[in-house]
């Protein structure tokens, strides 16, 4: 590796195992953040198959409610902590340098570290499922005292893995907000930046905010557990209350940062396919900000039913609804940019478009639940199932993919195949609605989240879910097939891969060299 | 409100078919002014929600549609217009502050607990709830009426399936019930859809919520609030009753729990305290350490077989008694009374491989339990 700063000439990857492990290169390491997550994708979608199979009917079928429960915990962990955000991250990796034509990130040994910390922390996680016991078996919102005094004894390992991904998640937020700073070409302002490099900035100083409060509060756990605190327990002069209010102060600036990137995402790839800029790139920007101040103070409004005082619902209440608006502005900046285009629909596109209709459905049902005398109704119901399933599955996981589908040329050099890429866009299309709208249905009609078992006017809705869910898991199989035979044996993909992109990465050949900008490009006054 | 036609316009928009009862779309109405007013404030904000999507999808689908490069359209490169952005900011606005104004009168409405003329104190526990009739003397468990066997696929589900408890909650319509909620170990959350009640209990910590029927009925509900692995097994049921109704139900709970203090002075034989054992194990203890007394090791031991079960007696009706800390074993002189406890404890000191041969009677477990073992 001495070589490398010895010698700045073009060279290829090292041979071998090794190249991976100690890969400083920030296209290695993003690739290996996407295989992560496409990995765990997998492995959170068994286990969100295992719930489906159960609530395919009612009755207790192929599981016990305490295995169900860890189902449900490890989905939702797995999902959030091992799918999305590496993903988002991975997506950094590869684009945040080549957008802002930088030759690596600032701090790339740094960046490697970040990445291997997490096959670590997943295995601890994973490894809780074997352990005597069972695994955390509380919600990924592990409330207390239920995660801690009435906890399995796994409960210890799974706060050292949130630990492991809140350092490496801190780390790879530091490293993208130095690249962001000081890292641009000649001639690239702040204002100038690509709206994806936009959204990573603001999402890393959320996470920067965020994730030490995650800390402090399975730290705090730690010490109810194991020390003889007592923060958490009434009994001791505590108060269960508090767990929910540092948690939801970590968590909702955490539902933001798996959203961001995903704007960012999308506000790339509508442009190119409508062959026209972005109606509004600065007021784009000062949204993405509004939300990202907005939200640290809206926490309680996942609390409003824990018995706050009136002022309080009142608060958090207004300060919810306010969010619509910067949100609103992100939509119809969106469709502006999408009217008198002249657009083309490759999967990108079909992604992006599908982004945009269900994410708005999901800020929809946000909106209602915002409401506090009526989300007394819908609270810890499948409505709210439904509405953060809408904003992450075909919000985020769709901004995702269709990220992947836009730059995966450019990373491997190859073309996927059009056909079985729109395959993939409208089975899981269909998938993903078949699994989520009827839960709005069903939490509506008064289905409890959370539960094993329910009562048999629900059969009907959840069973319509299952099968969606079955249907949706088994297409994301294509995706798979697709990404590897793309970058095993795809056709040749052009330097420009798609019409309208613009934008520093289209500037360099396909695929991407292991080293690029290494003297860095200058960008014109436009 | 309009209920049908508001349900009308939901079948039209997602069913034409029609295939699914109306029931199992939307949310119940209710049957108080709160829940009415919860309702109106969600249809409300439902069909702005969807005026908006009709007007923003609406421009989005017909750009798809005409502005396709298929179709010869040549982008127009126009970007950035200050009005039109703040025209976009403010009208949302303004929507939101229409929606504010009736949340907001609402909220207070529900926040007014005061003037109540009935109270009861709510309990959670792992997997039940516990009601408590304020000033009446009245207090009692209600517990999943449901059988093993529906549960587990064994026999034909009833109608009821997992909403039926043994012993309802009975009200009286028309009154002013002010509910004051709290658990005895994890948080849970009282929620009965037709009231428009869900609140949390949480331990070492009460809770306010209030509520006043206007019909009789029976309205069911569940814990909203994962507490553990029977978070799905603990529903709750309602039964509204006209006021003399309501008076005479009083009457009869009095009287048997006067009823069961004194059964708990008489003489028990074993085949007595074996069958009332059988039912209370099943009812209290099942969940955890299971039917066979097998438990759910490491977390639920085994009582078959085990060193408590088969050992001093006075260990066993301790830890039965007073439960164990930091554990899931509560203590059960909070729950049952002398007899179930006598009774329990005689059960499994002979049933499965337990056959110890021993028996306590209420009257020693009275005596005990007065001393505060």
């Amino acid at each position: 590796m001495s070589e490398s700063t010895a010698t700045p000439h073009h060279h290829g990857p090292a041979k071998g195992m090794m190249r991976w492990v100690l890969t400083t290169n920030h296209k290695d390491i993003g690739t290996m953040y996407l295989v992560f997550a496409l990995i765990l994708f997998f492995v959170g979608g068994a286990m969100a198959m295992v719930i489906r199979a159960e609530l395919f009917q009612p009755g207790l079928q192929l599981v016990q409610p305490d295995f169900f429960n860890q189902m449900t915990t490890m989905h939702g962990l797995i999902m959030v902590f091992g799918v999305i955000m590496p993903a988002f991250v991975g997506l950094a990796n590869w684009q945040v340098p080549l957008m802002v034509g930088a030759p690596d990130m600032a701090l790339p040994r740094m960046n490697n570290w970040s990445f291997w910390l997490l096959p670590f922390a997943f295995t601890m996680l994973l490894s809780t499922l074997f352990m005597d016991g069972g695994a955390p078996n509380f919600g990924w919102t592990f409330y207390a005292p239920l995660s801690t005094t009435y906890a399995p004894p796994s409960v210890t390992f799974f706060i050292f893995a949130i630990h492991m991904m809140g350092v490496s998640s801190i780390l790879g937020a530091m490293n993208i907000i130095v690249t962001l700073f000081n890292m641009r070409a000649p001639g690239m302002s702040l204002m100038k930046m690509p709206m994806f490099c936009w959204s990573w900035l603001i999402t890393a100083f959320l996470l920067i905010a965020a994730m030490p409060v995650l800390a402090a509060v399975v730290t705090m756990m730690l010490m109810d557990i194991h020390f003889g605190t007592s923060f958490f327990n009434a009994g001791g002069g505590g108060d269960p209350v508090l767990f929910q209010h540092v948690f939801w102060f970590f968590a909702h600036p955490e539902v933001y940062i798996l959203i961001l990137p995903a704007f960012g995402v999308v506000s790339q790839i509508i442009p190119t396919f409508a062959r026209k800029r972005l109606f509004g790139h600065d007021s784009m920007v000062y949204a993405m900000i509004a939300i990202a101040v907005l939200a640290f103070i809206v926490w309680a409004h996942h609390m409003f039913t824990v018995g706050m005082p009136l002022g309080g619902e009142l608060f958090f209440m207004y300060s919810t609804m306010l969010i619509a608006i910067p949100t609103g502005v992100k939509i119809f900046n969106w469709v502006s940019t999408m009217f008198k285009g002249s657009m083309t629909f490759e999967t990108p596109m079909l992604f992006a478009v599908a982004f945009i209709v269900l994410f708005t459905i999901g800020g929809f049902s946000g909106l209602m639940l915002a409401i506090a005398p009526a989300d007394f109704q819908y609270h810890d119901t499948y409505f709210v199932v439904a509405h953060f399933h809408y904003v992450l599955v075909p919000g985020s996981v769709f901004g995702i993919m269709a990220g992947v589908y836009y730059w995966l040329p450019k990373w491997c050099g190859k073309m996927y195949n059009e056909s079985l890429g729109q395959l993939h866009f409208w089975l899981s299309l269909i998938g993903v609605n078949l699994t989520f709208f009827p839960m709005h249905f069903v939490g509506l009609a008064g289905m409890p989240r959370r539960i094993p078992d329910y009562a048999l006017q629900f059969a009907d809705f959840n069973m319509l879910t299952s099968v969606g869910a079955f249907l949706f898991g088994a297409t994301q199989l294509i995706f798979l097939y697709i990404v590897i035979t793309t970058v095993r044996n795809g056709k040749k993909a052009e330097q420009v891969t798609w019409e309208g992109a613009e934008g520093l990465e289209w500037t360099i050949p396909s695929p991407a060299p292991y080293h690029t900008f290494q003297t860095p490009p200058t960008v014109s006054d436009k | 409100m309009n209920r049908f036609l508001h349900l009308f316009c939901i079948a039209l928009i997602f069913y034409p078919g029609q295939v699914f009862s109306a029931w199992d779309l939307n949310m119940p109405i209710g049957v108080t002014d709160t829940s009415q007013a919860v309702y109106g404030l969600h249809m409300t904000i439902f069909y702005i929600c969807l005026a908006i999507a009709v007007v923003v999808f609406g421009v989005m689908f017909w750009s798809i549609f005409h502005h396709r490069k298929s179709k010869g359209a040549k982008a127009k490169q126009f970007h950035g217009n200050v009005t039109i952005e703040i025209i976009w900011t403010i009208i949302p606005f303004v929507i939101l502050i229409a929606m504010a104004v009736p949340a907001t009168s609402t909220l207070v409405d529900m926040y007014d607990s005061t003037e109540s003329d009935i109270d009861i104190q709510v309990t959670g526990y792992q997997w039940k709830w516990h009601y408590k009739y304020i000033g009446e003397d009245v207090d009692f468990f209600s517990v999943l009426a449901t059988p093993m066997e529906e549960i587990e696929n064994k026999k034909k589900k009833n109608p009821y399936y997992l909403l039926e408890v043994d012993n309802a909650l009975v009200l009286p319509i028309n009154k002013k019930i002010r509910f004051l909620f709290t658990s005895n170990d994890v948080i849970h959350s009282w929620w009965v859809a037709d009231l428009a009640v869900k609140k949390d209990a949480v331990p070492g910590f009460i809770n306010e919520s209030w509520t006043r029927i206007n019909e009789p009925g029976t309205y069911r509900g569940q814990c909203a609030e994962l507490c553990g692995k029977h978070h799905g097994f603990m529903p709750i049921e309602v039964k509204a009753v006209t006021e003399p109704e309501y008076q005479a139900w009083l009457q009869t709970q009095k009287v048997a729990n006067l009823a069961v203090a004194e059964s708990a002075q008489q003489e028990w034989t074993m085949d007595a305290l074996m069958s009332t054992g059988a039912m209370v194990y099943e009812k209290n203890c099942a969940v955890c350490h299971q039917a066979e007394g097998q438990g759910m090791p490491p977390i639920f031991p085994a009582l078959n077989g085990s060193a408590i079960a088969t050992g001093e007696m006075a260990e066993h009706l301790n830890i039965v008694v007073n439960g164990k800390m930091a554990t899931a074993m509560p203590a059960f002189a909070k729950q049952l009374s002398a007899v179930d406890i006598a009774a329990v404890i005689t059960y499994e000191r002979n049933a499965w491989d337990n056959k110890t041969g021993d028996k306590v009677t209420p009257a020693e477990v009275q005596a005990l339990m007065g001393e505060g073992l």
